[in-house]
């Protein structure tokens, strides 16, 4: 489903930051992968490399078989069959809930207004929300909000989930029901690659986990072998600082 | 002090100063007017707001003049108005003249050009003409102002060097020289070359007005492209991001997303300069433009009326710089956001 081979990444600003250096990894559909590691240590760079928001130096990343670092890639394409959540919601502030979850509907899918309406008020129903269809997101409580951002990816049918950070900034109070949503999501089988710090939600739900540090993967396994028995020094480290 | 009484004090402490302040404005408002006109009195100014009003609107008197030369044959009264029969050498015509205003008898001999009577008619003076062409020129100029404008600044803000690259030199080249000379270039040197071209070729010529709304547009187009590019750029990039991530295309991002948003914060800068250009239209009388100032100059050459006439365009151009400003504070209710 989505596979990186030898991607190398590396921003100039003040100094030369190595981001990431050498990263293969793979997903398999209906995984949930949950990829964590201490701040700067490229997880979040390596998620933004997959949909291109960020563009990958070098190495190939694939996903559903197509070359996205091939310049002839349509890469709208593949973003289309890609949702991603993020950090700070981004929510189109000057669309309500509901327009948030149609709009790509009818720009990009070229569903009728009334299609995308319907397809909307059911996945706002999923994610618990459906009373505030009309409400703009400044009205909303961030999770609120992230759970419209949730829904809002979910619209266009993705075959794969990125989430980065999706909890980051909410208040703690409302960081179990976007979790909540994003359990069912993985129950449901759909594939996910999430970007986390919820070590719970790592533990619970992971297929797999990946620890990244420095710009490289660290270490792959099933959360079993992650909590319980870590190999890599750095590994134990990271763990022993977090929890 | 018994209870419940409000002395001066308590007076001064409360409401006292704001009332006296606003006094104050007032009388300050009543001072300098006043001063104004004592000063117009001293140097024996006389003021004739009564001569005003023609140069917006007048009534014409309308002579009607025989085109012929000959008897008047007969004198057949309709309603309040005369049919005159003027009968001449083979031809004969029948001129309708109001009965009040009738110059002639039965009988007279006429001459071609003699005026056999007059009517009324209300025709629009110089000055409301003259507002009218500030208006037509600015309308133009601002809605051209805008095109240029926002194509300048989505390419001011490309990654293309050639689109950004064009971008920078026009905004420096147009916002580093006076708008005087803007003006003079457009009309002297662009205008020439093209009208000669335009003639070479068997066409008719452009009439100033058109170098005129040209020089104001791109004048404006250049500060209104900055207003674009900062307000896109104050748009936080999450929202490019989110809208990348559906599968939008850059231009659909831009147009469903950015620009929307983009344009509430633009609204307030934008309104500035397009009441910016109103004003600035008022150089466009040196390349012969009839516009609101140079009307005005006219009437004040053949009134002697300076005082009035100047307050009165000053007032017009405030007329229209509120009109819009209050436009656009409509517009900025509209868009505001769960308005």
């Amino acid at each position: 489903m989505v596979r990186a081979e030898n991607v190398y990444k590396t921003f100039y600003t003040t100094h030369k930051i190595e981001a990431l250096v050498d990263v293969s990894c793979r997903v398999d559909k209906g995984e949930v992968v949950v990829i964590i590691g201490p701040s700067g240590s490229g997880k979040s760079t390596i998620l933004r490399c997959l949909n291109m928001l960020e563009k990958a130096d070098e190495g190939h990343i694939y996903i559903d078989g197509v070359d996205i670092l091939d310049p002839k890639t349509n890469i709208n394409k593949v973003r289309e069959e890609m949702g991603m959540v993020f950090q700070s919601f981004n929510l189109f502030r000057h669309k309500t809930a509901l327009g948030n979850l149609t709009l790509a509907q009818t720009v990009v899918r070229k569903r009728s207004k009334k299609e995308a309406e319907e397809k909307a008020m059911v996945l706002l129903e999923k994610v618990g929300i459906p009373d505030k269809a009309d409400s703009y997101p400044d009205n909303l409580s961030g999770g609120q909000q992230q759970r419209v951002a949730i829904a809002r990816a979910l619209a266009m049918n993705p075959k794969v989930m990125l989430f980065d950070e999706p909890t980051s900034a909410l208040d703690p109070e409302m960081i179990g029901e976007v979790l909540d949503v994003m359990k069912t999501l993985a129950l449901e089988g759909m594939t996910m690659i999430v970007v986390t710090h919820e070590m719970g939600f790592a533990r619970e739900v992971a297929d797999r986990v990946i620890f990244m540090d420095e710009g490289q993967i660290v270490e792959v396994g099933t959360p079993e072998h992650f909590f319980k028995n870590p190999t890599h020094d750095r590994t134990k480290l990271f763990l022993s600082q977090i929890l | 002090m018994a209870e419940g009484s409000f002395s001066v004090t308590d007076y001064l402490r409360t409401r006292g100063w704001r009332h006296i302040s606003i006094f104050l404005f007032f009388l300050m408002i009543l001072a300098v007017i006043g001063g104004i006109y004592y000063a117009t009195q001293k140097v024996e100014y006389t003021w004739r707001w009564y001569r005003i009003p023609q140069y917006f609107y007048y009534h014409d008197r309308v002579e009607i003049r025989a085109e012929i030369g000959g008897d008047v044959a007969s004198l057949v009264p309709k309603g309040d108005r005369v049919e005159v029969k003027v009968r001449g050498a083979d031809v004969e015509e029948v001129y309708s003249v109001p009965a009040d205003s009738l110059r002639v008898s039965e009988g007279d001999y006429i001459y071609p050009g003699d005026i056999l009577g007059s009517y009324q008619q209300w025709k629009v003076g110089i000055l409301l003409k003259g507002l009218w062409v500030t208006l037509e020129v600015s309308i133009i100029a601002v809605f051209l102002g805008i095109v240029i404008g926002l194509f300048t600044g989505l390419a001011r803000i490309s990654k293309n060097p050639a689109l950004r690259w064009t971008a920078i030199t026009y905004i420096e080249l147009v916002r580093g020289s006076p708008l005087l000379v803007q003006i003079f270039i457009w009309y002297f040197v662009l205008g020439t070359m093209f009208n000669t071209l335009l003639a070479q070729n068997g066409m008719g010529q452009l009439s100033p007005l058109w170098y005129g709304v040209a020089a104001l547009a791109v004048f404006a187009g250049a500060y209104v492209a900055e207003i674009v590019r900062a307000g896109i750029q104050s748009i936080h990039f999450g929202q490019m991001e989110a809208a990348r991530s559906l599968g939008m295309t850059y231009p659909q991002s831009m147009h469903y997303i950015i620009l929307p948003q983009a344009f509430r914060r633009i609204l307030p800068p934008l309104a500035g300069q397009f009441i910016s250009l109103i004003k600035d239209s008022s150089l466009l009388g040196i390349i012969a433009i009839r516009e609101l100032t140079k009307a005005t100059r006219e009437v004040v050459t053949s009134s002697l009326q300076p005082f009035e006439l100047w307050f009165v365009c000053a007032i017009l151009y405030l007329v229209l710089t509120f009109s819009l400003s209050m436009f656009v504070q409509y517009l900025e209710r509209r868009t505001a956001i769960g308005g």
